[in-house]
């Protein structure tokens, strides 16, 4: 009986659609640690009792791509798109730094929260005029926020006079490189974010309405759900997102490069959320998925630059990435799988397998 | 067109012609909308030449015309390749990092010493063999055309910089530069010289192959069937299987010809190249009047869609007060009123 539980609950868990997500950062850490058996150890840094590792350091790279991929997920469940999403993070970078160099005095907490939050605003707007083509105009997601993707990289630049930006501000640097018991503070930050997030969608009935949106927009009218405000709403929220991921990545360095600050970030964000298991046809999805998402492009990120392979090569390996993934999610590739397991028919009956499969060709 | 552009002598005569072509245009509107926003492509194309002539000067000019089209003679091939596709319905994100491979690969293989016409008939066939890939993702596997492509996009892009991360030059004599060498069709006074190069008279073969394949053939009428709705069309008995991988490998194939077009201009491959292009040639493909979500549009609309965006950045480097990061927000702006314009149309029709 206990062993039948324990079977079921390993069954549950290699059906979530993450949980190849999970192994495929397992591997990547075992592989690191057959370069350098110490990879995963963990020291803490006796002068301010910070913890040190490598691990450490990837929790702390996948906070930005946490955000994102968090409100791509939502976007997603939708039946949308965000492609604007890296191009929000450079305006909310240039808009934060901008204001800090006018700003001048380091180490003002005031500078600083001014600059973050006129950074959210300005991004909440970014993503409002989204909400707006895609909920009241009724433009394709794709292609609106494909705009707001080309126009906000402009805007950025406008913004910063086509310079890339510096500032100081130790209370905003803090926020990027700074440990709360030792932890960095934007993992511990993007973790509560995803939390009050998954929580609010999960715990009321807006989650529920976002995947009727998606699965059915028609349906889900007739149900008495009001799209346009539910739409509307997810794209800003994705824009803030984006907006907390710029800030988070210009705060590491200071300095915001208008043309790659957030450069393809909204690739990686569509990954996380495909490896999550969420599907891109809208309707389901998990945050919790999303999550693993984006450790492992995190944990891929950081794996191919220790591996001593340029970081520009890594694209390739997040292709394998998906197309493995993607191959993994195709019915065919199910169905041979189902069929080799399944025990031998006899001759005389047709194995039902190919005939499902011609008429979803014939749907599809 | 011509008779747009100059009406200034026999000026009563030019006027009833005038008035003649818009009465027709407006015939042709009113039978089929969806026209509507090619011939907005068009209009527009006409306006910013006529504008950028006053405000700027040396624009109708046989110079400035043909450099117009050497410099853009990639994004017409481009845009014409994404015109397949988004005629089908899909969409390819990897034409830019295609472009990328493919050249650096090629480079490095002409420096390597390889025979020139090899190295281009490999750099073409990179490219087939990414949109033969996506095209059985997508068709075999029902992998969305987003993601495949963009896995695609992906692979080519770090396969570029696994290969060099520096600037791969091709050194001045080789023969793979022809294709780019300047000849002067016309010999006009002072710079109103018309001038072509191999890769511009590449880019309208394309164009005339890729009319005639669309509007002529059974398989161009396949391809706006699928866009117009794929079931359909497979019940219809159409070749829908083999006709959507057939667009990824157009596409694909076409993408590697803009390549050699490409680096044969400029001599040097390196593995940032073409980063956005898929997004100009799918903003060219829609200026020029064709629906993102299939069924309606015209290559020779992509084509003045690419011209419109090659026009418009002449335009902002004349115009000294334009700052050059405006750039991508005019494309946008352009972007979203042509969108908008289809959208328009397209409602117009449903009800």
């Amino acid at each position: 009986m206990s062993t039948d539980a324990r079977w079921s609950w390993l069954r549950e868990l290699i059906r979530k659609p993450f949980f190849w997500g999970l192994i495929a950062i397992v591997a990547l850490l075992a592989l690191n640690v057959l370069k350098d058996p110490n990879y995963l150890a963990l020291s803490i840094n006796p002068v301010n009792g910070n913890l040190v590792g490598n691990v450490v350091d990837i929790l702390r790279a996948s906070a930005p791509i946490l955000m994102i991929a968090v409100g791509m997920s939502l976007v997603i469940a939708t039946g949308g798109i965000d492609l604007s999403v890296g191009s929000v993070m450079a305006v909310s970078g240039a808009v934060a730094m901008v204001f800090m160099k006018e700003a001048g005095e380091s180490g003002s907490l005031g500078a600083a929260l001014g600059a973050i939050g006129l950074a959210l605003l300005v991004s909440a707007v970014l993503g409002a005029v989204n909400g707006v083509l895609v909920a009241y105009v009724g433009l394709q997601p794709f292609i609106s926020t494909l705009i707001m993707m080309l126009a906000g990289r402009g805007i950025a630049k406008v913004i910063t006079e086509g310079q890339n930006t510096s500032a100081t501000n130790d209370p905003f640097r803090w926020i990027a490189n700074g440990f709360v018991i030792g932890l960095p503070v934007v993992f511990l930050l993007a973790i509560l974010i995803v939390l009050v997030v998954g929580f609010v969608v999960r715990r009321s009935a807006l989650g529920l309405m976002i995947e009727a949106i998606g699965i059915n927009p028609k349906a889900s009218r007739m149900a008495g759900i009001k799209p346009n405000g539910l739409l509307l709403t997810v794209y800003i929220l994705s824009a803030v997102l984006a907006g907390i991921a710029g800030i988070m990545s210009v705060g590491t360095v200071m300095t915001v490069d208008v043309s790659r600050t957030g450069y393809q970030m909204e690739l990686d964000a569509i990954l996380a959320v495909v490896i999550g298991g969420t599907s891109l046809a809208g309707g389901k999805f998990s945050i919790g998925g999303a999550v693993v998402g984006g450790l492992l492009i995190a944990t891929l990120d950081k794996t191919i630059v220790f591996l001593g392979i340029s970081s520009s090569a890594t694209p390739a390996f997040k292709a394998i990435v998906i197309v493995v993934l993607c191959l993994l999610q195709s019915e065919r590739v199910r169905s041979w799988f189902v069929q080799r397991r399944r025990p031998p028919q006899g001759r005389m009956t047709p194995s039902p397998a190919p005939v499902k499969q011609e008429n979803q060709e014939v749907t599809a | 067109m011509t008779a747009v552009q100059t009406p200034r002598a026999d000026s009563s005569a030019e006027a009833s012609a005038v008035s003649k072509l818009v009465a027709r245009v407006k015939r042709v509107v009113a039978s089929n909308p969806s026209v509507l926003p090619t011939v907005a492509a068009i209009v527009i194309f006409i306006g910013m030449v006529i504008y950028g002539e006053v405000a700027y000067g040396r624009i109708v000019q046989a110079n400035t015309l043909s450099n117009l089209l050497i410099n853009n003679a990639h994004l017409i091939i481009l845009a014409v390749a994404m015109t397949f596709v988004i005629l089908t319905g899909g969409i390819d994100l990897s034409v830019g990092s295609i472009i990328a491979l493919s050249s650096v690969a090629g480079v490095m293989l002409s420096n390597a010493g390889w025979d020139p016409l090899v190295v281009i008939v490999l750099m073409i066939l990179i490219g087939t063999v990414f949109g033969l890939a996506s095209g059985i993702l997508i068709q075999y596997f029902n992998v969305q055309p987003f993601i495949a492509t963009l896995a695609m996009m992906f692979l080519g892009r770090g396969l570029a910089a696994l290969l060099s991360t520096q600037p791969e030059r091709l050194p001045e004599d080789s023969p793979i530069r022809w294709l780019g060498e300047q000849f002067k069709v016309v010999d006009g006074e002072k710079v109103n010289d018309v001038v072509v190069t191999p890769g511009v008279v590449i880019a309208l073969l394309v164009v005339l192959a890729a009319f005639f394949v669309l509007h002529r053939t059974r398989t161009g009428r396949t391809v706006y069937a699928i866009g117009g709705s794929e079931s359909s069309s497979a019940l219809m008995g159409l070749a829908v299987p083999r006709t959507k991988v057939l667009v990824y490998v157009i596409s694909g194939t076409l993408s590697g010809v803009a390549a050699v077009v490409y680096t044969s201009r400029l001599g040097i491959a390196q593995n940032i190249t073409g980063i956005g292009w898929e997004l100009d040639a799918i903003a060219a493909t829609v200026i020029g009047g064709t629906l993102l979500t299939g069924g309606y549009g015209y290559v020779l609309g992509s084509v003045i869609g690419a011209l419109v965006l090659g026009l418009m950045n002449v335009l902002i480097t004349r115009d000294g007060g334009i700052p050059p990061e405006m750039t991508t927000i005019i494309t946008g702006g352009i972007l979203l009123v042509f969108v908008l314009l289809q959208r328009a149309v397209t409602s117009k029709r449903h009800t």
